[in-house]
Order: structure tokens, then sequence, then C-alpha cells
């Protein structure tokens, strides 16, 4: 599974992508994110508020309770600033 | 759906020429009566900023906004429907967004643009880092609760 990282997510996560493999427990956006959280203090930095994360699967928003079986790629990123 | 617009969606880091985005909506064809544009521009907010970097999802930007656009050329009877944003490091004065729209009607492009830039707002993938007037970098500007508030305001 590749997930990407955007704005201040990347900064401290400290990389733009990677490629994981999730455990079969990982079924929904929120597991990830309390997965991903546990794998270092640079992913409890980014991800200590999961409720301000937005995240989308293969390019198109979806909320935390989205089940996350087949996706390519998994973006998480803060609120966005554009306009 | 009217489903008559196609819409262009460019993200692009060059500037663009809100006077040659109208005539691409307009020239050739003499159906148009209104056209509402929007420029959204990068300020300084009172000499404290020398730039704002915008950042994007590449693939998803265009897609999102493409998916807003869609919406509002199914909600309104527009005729056209063009949407820029430009990413990099922009300084006050620059360009950041352009939505213009053209309709037989004022009201269908005015709506459908203030539709456009409040869903772009909170739901394009794009974030702003402010670089500070001293050469320091600032921090990523926060989002506001008032853009989501606005797109609410939206009936599905």
């Amino acid at each position: 599974m590749k997930l990407v990282y955007f704005a201040w997510v990347r900064e401290r996560i400290g990389k733009p992508e990677e490629e994981v493999e999730l455990p079969a427990s990982v079924a929904t956006v929120a597991d990830l994110l309390r997965w991903l959280r546990a794998r270092g203090e640079e992913y409890e930095n980014a991800l200590q508020h999961p409720q301000v994360i937005r995240v989308a699967i293969d390019r198109e928003h979806v909320d935390h309770r989205e089940k996350i079986a087949g996706a390519r790629e998994i973006a998480l990123f803060p609120p966005m600033t554009g306009g | 759906m009217a489903g008559v617009a196609v819409p262009t969606v460019r993200i692009q880091r060059e500037d663009f020429d809100v006077a040659a985005e109208i005539a691409c909506l307009t020239q050739g064809r003499a159906d148009v009566g209104a056209v509402v544009t929007f420029s959204g521009l990068c300020r300084d907010e009172a000499g404290r900023l020398s730039a704002l970097e915008l950042e994007h999802y590449p693939g998803m930007a265009e897609a999102e906004i493409g998916r807003i656009a869609a919406e509002a050329a199914g909600r309104w009877p527009l005729l056209g429907l063009t949407a820029i944003h430009r990413y990099g490091k922009l300084k006050p004065g620059d360009n950041i967004v352009l939505v213009a729209v053209s309709a037989t009607h004022r009201q269908a492009a005015f709506e459908a643009a203030s539709f456009l830039m409040d869903f772009l707002k909170s739901r394009a993938p794009f974030w702003k880092k402010e670089h500070l007037g001293d050469g320091s970098q600032g921090g990523w500007v926060d989002a506001r609760e008032a853009d989501e508030e606005a797109a609410r305001r939206w009936k599905p």
C-alpha cells in the first residue's frame, strides 16, 4: 500500500511517501491512523490529533470509517487551505 | 443537468491572464449574456508576509476541482466554466486562483462562481505555507471554520 503525505503531516513524518505492508487487522482509515501512530515518535507527532487529519483514498476524500481494502494510494493531510 | 458546459480545470505554476480566460469563454459565440470571474490573490497581511508557498496533491487537485466543477455545471445552467489554481512560491500581489463562469443570465453565473470558490477552499487539496518578511519561514496557514461554514450553506 502506498501512503502519501502533504503539508505539515509530510514535514512531521519526515517523508513525502512510503510503501507499507499493513496487517490484516487494519481495516478502516481510523485503524490505519492508529497503526501509524504506533510506528514511532514522528508519526505520533504528526497524527496525535487524528480527528483533524483528512484522508483521501485513490484521490477521493473519505471519512475515517471508510474501509481501505483495495486502495492503491492513501493520502494523509491537514485541512485544506487553497483558494 | 444542463450538461452544456465542459469545465476547463488547470493546475499550474505559471500566472494566468484573466482577460484571455474571459475571451476563451465568449469568443465566437453570441449566446453568453453573463460572465462572472473571481480572482484570489496573495496578500502581504500588513507587511508580515513576503511570500506564500502553495503545496498541492498532483492528480487529486485536478480531479477534485473537476468534481466540484461538474457539480456546479449540474446545478446551474452554465455555458462555460474555467477554474485555474496555481502552486509554488507566490509573492504578495500575485494571482493564486481564478474561477470564471459564463451563462445566459447573471444569477446562475454569480451563484456558480460563489459555489465553486466555497468548495474549492475547503475540498481542493492545496496548502499554504507562509514566508515572513524578515526572511524566516512562518507556519502553515490554518484552515478557517468560516470557509467550512461557507461550503455548508449549499444544500446537497
